[in-house]
């Protein structure tokens, strides 16, 4: 049972929705109530009367208060793909940054002040369960650049160790 | 004969489009972005493709969630920008090569892969931002550009080693078309990013440079690195990286690297580029294969 495995393991990513069948068919609504604000005058009817706009999509109450609210977490959640939810974004009139924000628990400003600095690190953010948390480094890194890659890790190793 | 003279990747972030449509180039954050394509214009310019096939991905434009081809490759003539919810990208009409296409997907399908046709399709910044890239912003893109769309967007993407094979199968078809064309094939989108949920943010740089070097020097290896270790090290949406080996597969085993260009960040994302030179490998197999039938030859005397 190879695929059920992997799909296990994709599931062990700390704050991930992976957008998979079985999200996408669940929330086909939620993507194609988006994709339906890439024309203006459905940008109006939305920003209107959204409750009533939304009554013409597949939605469970969930998804619908989600949307509603805003929670794009929970969009993800239901089955919603972040290309399709940043349409809704857009018709908020919100730049990413916003999204990005309001999806990682953060401000506009700390979050812009991470990726300048490089960005959330996968240090720490590999696995909910703690499995794989040193990375596989089966294809990339092992088998090329031998001598220079694994120089590289042996330092970085030196160096979480001065940071615990 | 048509022939592939070099591969290119590029990442193609939609806010380095909107930097080069806002005229905010000249701007630090982006200065330091677009000076790493500034050798990539110039190598372009002398080497003049004929034909471009470019490799890269629909975000909900032009494929919504009603239909979800993995492979689609484009055999119509033009292929406009299309609106990405702020109006289309002021950029030239993609011209197609029909004939070109069409043959391409004749020999892949013959081959084993079985591709959607696309005779009408917009195409947004993940193809167009990376042509920006490397031409910079003419009135009209300097030559015909093949679009192959692969679906990164639902879970799963093609496999790596598929896209690394069906690059091979690319290779065959351009070898085989009768035409003298220069072509030059890029593989779009990447590096590191994740744009969605509570880990949005994250760049893996180790990852990133590992996946250039292996690019150039240990391709095979790079195709077999299955979906979850793209998911996990390099983010969500860095699975995108795939594409770069449908480039890959098309070139020699063994290339030269022109150029390579990493910075971080642009916008979400770290911006990866490199160029591989095709067709070096050939010339020193040649030589090396010549002094062998010489030695067979003495041997047999």
């Amino acid at each position: 049972m190879a695929k059920a495995k992997q799909e296990n393991e994709y599931e062990d990513i700390p704050g991930t929705f992976v957008f998979n069948a079985d999200r996408s068919r669940q929330g086909y609504g939620i993507n194609m109530f988006c994709m339906s604000l890439m024309k203006d005058a459905n940008r109006k009817a939305f920003k209107a009367n959204e409750a009533e706009y939304l009554k013409q999509y597949p939605l469970t109450p969930e998804q619908t208060d989600a949307i509603l609210k805003r929670d794009y977490n929970r969009m993800l959640e239901l089955g919603g793909n972040i290309y399709f939810t940043a349409k809704l974004g857009a018709t908020d009139g919100h730049s990413f940054r916003h999204l990005a924000a309001v999806m990682t628990g953060s401000t506009q400003e700390d979050y812009a002040a991470m990726m300048l600095a490089g960005g959330r690190s996968v240090e720490g953010n590999r696995s909910k369960s703690g499995k794989y948390d040193k990375p596989a480094r089966k294809a990339a890194a092992k088998k090329t650049a031998a001598k220079g890659t694994a120089k590289s890790a042996k330092k970085s190793k030196k160096s979480s160790k001065k940071r615990k | 004969m048509a022939k592939i003279i070099a591969g290119i990747s590029s990442s193609h972030v939609p806010a380095i489009g909107a930097a080069i449509d806002n005229k905010q180039t000249e701007e630090p954050y982006w200065k330091r972005v677009f000076a790493g394509f500034e050798k990539s214009k110039q190598w372009m310019a002398e080497a003049k493709p004929d034909v471009v096939i470019a490799i890269y991905n629909d975000h909900a434009s032009a494929f919504s969630v009603e239909m979800i081809p993995t492979f689609a490759l484009g055999t119509a003539a033009e292929f406009p920008p299309a609106d990405e919810g702020w109006g289309p990208r002021p950029v030239p009409v993609v011209k197609g090569h029909p004939e070109l296409a069409s043959h391409i997907a004749t020999s892949v399908i013959l081959d084993g892969f079985d591709l959607t046709i696309v005779n009408k399709m917009e195409v947004d910044h993940g193809l167009t931002v990376p042509l920006n890239l490397v031409f910079g912003s003419p009135k009209e893109w300097p030559c015909p550009v093949i679009p192959l769309a692969v679906n990164v967007v639902q879970y799963p993407p093609p496999t790596g080693q598929r896209c690394y094979d069906l690059g091979k199968a690319i290779r065959r078809a351009v070898d085989s078309f009768p035409q003298d064309l220069n072509v030059v094939i890029f593989g779009t989108g990447g590096m590191s990013h994740q744009i969605s949920g509570p880990r949005a943010g994250l760049i893996n740089q180790k990852f990133d440079k590992a996946f250039l070097d292996g690019l150039t020097k240990n391709p095979k290896a790079l195709a077999r690195m299955p979906h979850i270790e793209y998911m996990r090290e390099a983010g969500a949406e860095g699975i995108e990286m795939v594409m770069w080996l449908v480039m890959r597969g098309a070139l020699d085993e063994k290339v030269k690297e022109l150029y390579r260009f990493y910075t971080v960040p642009a916008s979400n994302t770290a911006v990866g580029h490199i160029i591989l030179q095709n067709g070096v490998g050939a010339k020193k197999a040649a030589k090396k294969a010549a002094p062998k039938k010489k030695a067979k030859a003495r041997k047999a005397a």
